[in-house]
């Protein structure tokens, strides 16, 4: 089945399940979220995390159903734009949302000890190590748009479905490897996290100026122009992003840490 | 005894002094890349995107420094916030390091990307001479007052240190 079927007048099965899927996962959120807040032992949950969810689940299906969706099979402008919002500010948005912390206060104390558990395996030391999600992210972005992957995706269903979720885990890892809102038992020092966020932003800089002179097969030049662009300098918007986030968590550490050690003299004086 | 003596006497010590000093060059590096971008490629439209004709390290090159401009631009602000809330910020000395983060970025610009990696020229379709001069000594003048200031608060510093040593 060629992939560009997709979307042709009114909604198609597939689309309405995709949407859903999207319901329910806000729908599944917001109840957690909700009635976890109900018990005492909990503050209520933020709602700055309710609308991140929920503006996270609307990146992430537009991304797959819709205008945008619909004209990347043929645009690769669009074709960027789309992966903008899945593979960077759907991750972000989700990332700020804290699904795992809402997940372990919402189930019962055993199923949390035993995903927490699930969380410590070293699977996930290794996955959430910046340097495995960059390469995740951003390497499996250059083999995207270097070799003919970009072209097959468009003729491959089961293809065409594996780089797009491809996309948005890699990109989801990569944010939580380097922003720590949900439990992270493998956390990794400022100077490591920043040195390799730094490479990483530039192998994505480097990646967007050579689409803009070397178009994947099957790009016209001027759509890989300006997907190229649209990388460039839309990536640059969402990697402040996360930069500015980066920052303020080192600067609450640093604050924190003065705190503790000024508490410590006076004990010590008194 | 004023408040500024009181900073030097006090609370700025010789890691708050650099720090001061690191914090502007970040920011003058990440504000002139900001800028140069602004304004020569999507104001003026005298630079490219890219050109094509660049070799691959230039490409590389141009992409590591673009993404530690980005990324320094935001640290420059938090060590700044950070020294405000120890009240040790000390302007002049802040903005003699913005004047040597600017100077040293467009002299690093000026000559070793656009004149010996080739990423790109200041302009296309003129005589590239005088904007290459107009660029690298703009440069070297801004570079120059930045590392006199550097020098001067420096001196400063000390001579009051040593004053409130004495006096101590």
């Amino acid at each position: 089945m060629k992939v560009s079927h997709w979307g042709h007048g009114g909604f198609t099965f597939t689309e309405l399940i995709i949407q859903l899927v999207a319901l329910l996962g806000i729908g599944l959120y917001v109840g957690a979220a909700v009635i976890s807040s109900r018990h005492g032992r909990f503050r209520p949950w933020p709602r700055h995390r309710y609308i991140c969810w929920i503006l996270g689940m609307v990146c992430v299906t537009i991304t797959i159903i819709g205008p945008i969706a619909h004209r990347a099979h043929s645009d690769f402008t669009f074709h960027m734009i789309g992966h903008l919002l899945l593979g960077m500010l759907a991750p972000l948005l989700l990332v700020f949302s804290a699904p795992i912390t809402l997940l372990l206060r919402t189930v019962r104390v055993n199923t949390a000890r035993r995903i927490s558990r699930l969380l410590k395996m070293s699977y996930f030391r290794w996955i959430t190590d910046p340097v495995a999600a960059s390469l995740l992210n951003v390497g499996g972005l250059w083999l995207l748009y270097t070799t003919d992957l970009y072209q097959m995706m468009h003729h491959h269903l089961f293809l065409h479905i594996l780089v797009h979720v491809h996309v948005f885990l890699a990109g989801y890892v990569f944010t939580a490897s380097m922003i720590y809102i949900d439990p992270t038992p493998h956390r990794t020092s400022f100077v490591y996290r920043s040195t390799v966020y730094v490479l990483a932003l530039a192998a994505h800089e480097i990646l967007s100026k050579y689409i803009y002179a070397h178009p994947p097969n099957g790009v016209p030049s001027l759509q890989a122009e300006m997907g190229g662009m649209w990388m460039y300098y839309g990536g640059d918007l969402i990697d402040v992003m996360i930069i500015v986030v980066m920052f303020y968590q080192w600067y609450q550490s640093r604050r924190s840490l003065i705190r503790s050690r000024a508490k410590g003299q006076l004990v010590r004086e008194g | 005894m004023t408040n500024r003596e009181q900073l030097y006497k006090e609370e700025l010590n010789s890691y708050y002094l650099n720090r001061n000093l690191w914090s502007g060059v970040l920011f003058g590096m990440g504000l002139i890349a900001f800028f140069d971008e602004a304004v020569f490629h999507q104001l003026l439209h005298w630079h490219h995107f890219y050109d094509r004709s660049t070799p691959g390290i230039g490409l590389v090159a141009d992409g590591l420094f673009h993404a530690f401009s980005w990324f320094a631009t935001v640290w420059s602000l938090f060590i700044l916030a950070e020294l405000r809330s120890k009240k040790v910020f000390w302007s002049k000395r802040w903005w003699a390091g913005v004047l040597v983060g600017v100077g040293a970025f467009q002299l690093y610009d000026g000559v070793i990307q656009h004149k010996i990696m080739r990423i790109h020229q200041i302009r296309y379709g003129v005589d590239i001479l005088p904007y290459d001069l107009a660029w690298n000594i703009s440069a070297g003048i801004i570079l120059a007052i930045g590392l006199y200031l550097t020098a001067r608060t420096k001196k400063g510093w000390e001579e009051m240190r040593g004053i409130a040593a004495n006096e101590g």
